[in-house]
């Protein structure tokens, strides 16, 4: 088990010891604090099952890994407990296409 | 382990299931075909290609298609003025030996007269499918594909690698497995390379991936909706490493085209993308033009991966739908046939549901229905594409 694994709240999975997000299991909601690593996050917003968060600092430019794998890069420095997701992540591919009215998300 | 059973065709495949294919050569067929299947619900089946200019690709879909092993027997509604070869689409279905039969509207008197025509011959030709016997089949007879459609960031951790357990023993049972679109394996070319059967085909499979990244480039959407990112998907490379593992770990035994049979058991990548220069519009416009192919390269079944919730099924051969998470699963539990969402929640492990959806797949090719065929979902879509041939390193022997 790594440091990240032993020391983060059991809602959140490191799927790859390489990995700089955790994945949540289920929804969890706005203002709990939670363990990320060693660290008490507080979550401005609620954050829905599926959804991820960073378990290290990330800079901006830096691949986002997730399967130990690179799911593309920061578009800004993103900290420890940050929601990873269309603000600060973009595809080194093709850019992701989702609808600007859409707050289901954060529900 | 489960005694199968299917229909004996003459091309020495087997059929989970006996039914009547109703086929509309042009979309102004369409609603005199599908008037004639209506009353069949269970028996006689609805597809076809709407477009009135020929094109190989669709051709070829049909023809897989009137000879697939779950069909029993073939009526073509045509209107008569259409390109479609219907002459050459009945004259392969004849050669199989199966019945079929071509009604062209503008010969026959106009819609009445070919919705009734066309009643009587599914009737009769039903009658005689119901009647008939089955075979002892093996597991190594099976095709089976796998699709994952409304995913979302549940899809990956859960459904995805059970399925990828199901297709490891599946393929250990000698089944032909096949994963497809290539639009979703971008970022995982490499890895899935190394996988290859001999490093060639591991060429021909990162040279699929980078066909499909300069497709979607070109038309600048990647095969990434609007639900993947409210359910927690960022990017295509995610989404990919996610859906790569409906694969399982087995080797890649090829890469196939629609269309293309599986010489024999292994683990297949088909290949969806067209080639040649953009044309056409999006490679596949919704999931099921994906199930349609893997239908047309045999797959007696799909397994279907969702976490938004898709309620698909198809004509022709069962969809067994996965749940990826628990609360999807609540939500629409009427239309999933296993639940993943288990394995979110700590009360099943992926080897116990990777077991669940093997020994699924067993009954449903055994007879028992999914859920969406017993809901009476048919979806069906064909649409215009264009593909060259496989290279020499695709099938390595």
């Amino acid at each position: 088990m790594t440091d990240v694994t032993r020391n983060t709240d059991p809602r959140l999975i490191l799927l790859d010891p390489a990995d700089n997000v955790l994945v949540l299991r289920q929804d969890i909601a706005g203002g709990e604090t939670l363990r990320v690593a060693g660290h008490r996050i507080t979550l401005e917003r609620g954050i829905a099952m599926g959804h991820k968060l960073a378990c290290r600092p990330i800079g901006k430019g830096e691949k986002v890994l997730k399967y130990g794998a690179p799911i593309g890069s920061a578009t800004r420095d993103i900290a420890i407990g940050e929601h990873v997701h269309l603000d600060n992540l973009k595809s080194d591919y093709t850019a992701t296409y989702a609808l600007a009215g859409n707050q289901e998300a954060s529900r | 382990m489960t005694a199968l059973a299917g229909y004996p065709r003459s091309d020495g495949r087997k059929g989970i299931r006996n039914l009547v294919a109703v086929a509309y050569l042009v979309e102004c067929a369409h609603h005199v075909a599908r008037a004639i299947a209506t009353p069949f619900d269970d028996s006689a089946h609805l597809i076809g290609f709407p477009g009135c200019f020929p094109n190989d690709y669709a051709q070829r879909i049909m023809q897989q298609l009137g000879t697939h092993p779950n069909v029993g027997a073939v009526l073509l509604v045509s209107l008569g003025c259409e390109s479609f070869d219907r002459f050459a689409l009945e004259q392969t279905i004849a050669a199989s030996g199966r019945p079929v039969e071509t009604l062209v509207i503008q010969h026959q008197g106009g819609t009445r007269a070919t919705i009734e025509a066309g009643r009587k011959w599914v009737e009769e030709r039903a009658r005689e499918l119901a009647g008939a016997e089955r075979v002892p089949m093996e597991i190594s007879e099976l095709v089976v594909g796998t699709i994952c459609g409304g995913s979302d960031g549940t899809s990956g951790l859960s459904g995805n690698p059970a399925v990828g357990r199901a297709f490891d023993t599946l393929v250990s049972e000698g089944a032909a497995c096949i994963f497809e679109e290539t639009g979703e394996l971008i970022g995982c070319e490499d890895i899935m390379a190394a996988r290859a059967a001999t490093p060639a085909l591991g060429d021909e499979l990162r040279a699929s991936v980078a066909k499909a990244a300069r497709y979607y480039a070109t038309l600048g959407y990647g095969s990434f909706a609007a639900g993947n990112a409210t359910g927690g998907l960022t990017t295509i490379e995610e989404k990919s490493m996610g859906a790569y593992a409906k694969s399982g770990a087995s080797p890649i035994s090829g890469l196939i085209k629609p269309g293309d049979i599986p010489p024999r058991g292994g683990l297949y990548l088909m290949d969806v993308v067209p080639d040649g220069e953009v044309r056409f519009g999006f490679p596949n416009i919704a999931d099921n033009a994906e199930i349609v192919e893997m239908m047309a390269s045999g797959a007696h079944l799909t397994l279907f991966v969702t976490g938004r919730g898709s309620v698909v099924g198809s004509a022709l051969a069962p969809v067994i739908k996965i749940a990826a998470n628990p609360k999807m699963y609540e939500r629409l539990s009427d239309d999933m046939d296993i639940n993943a969402g288990r394995i979110l929640t700590g009360e099943a492990t992926l080897d116990e549901v990777g077991r669940e959806i093997h020994d699924l797949t067993l009954r449903v090719a055994g007879g028992e229905p999914t859920r969406s065929e017993a809901l009476g979902h048919k979806e069906f879509i064909l649409t215009y594409k264009s593909f060259e041939p496989l290279g020499p390193s695709c099938l390595p022997a």
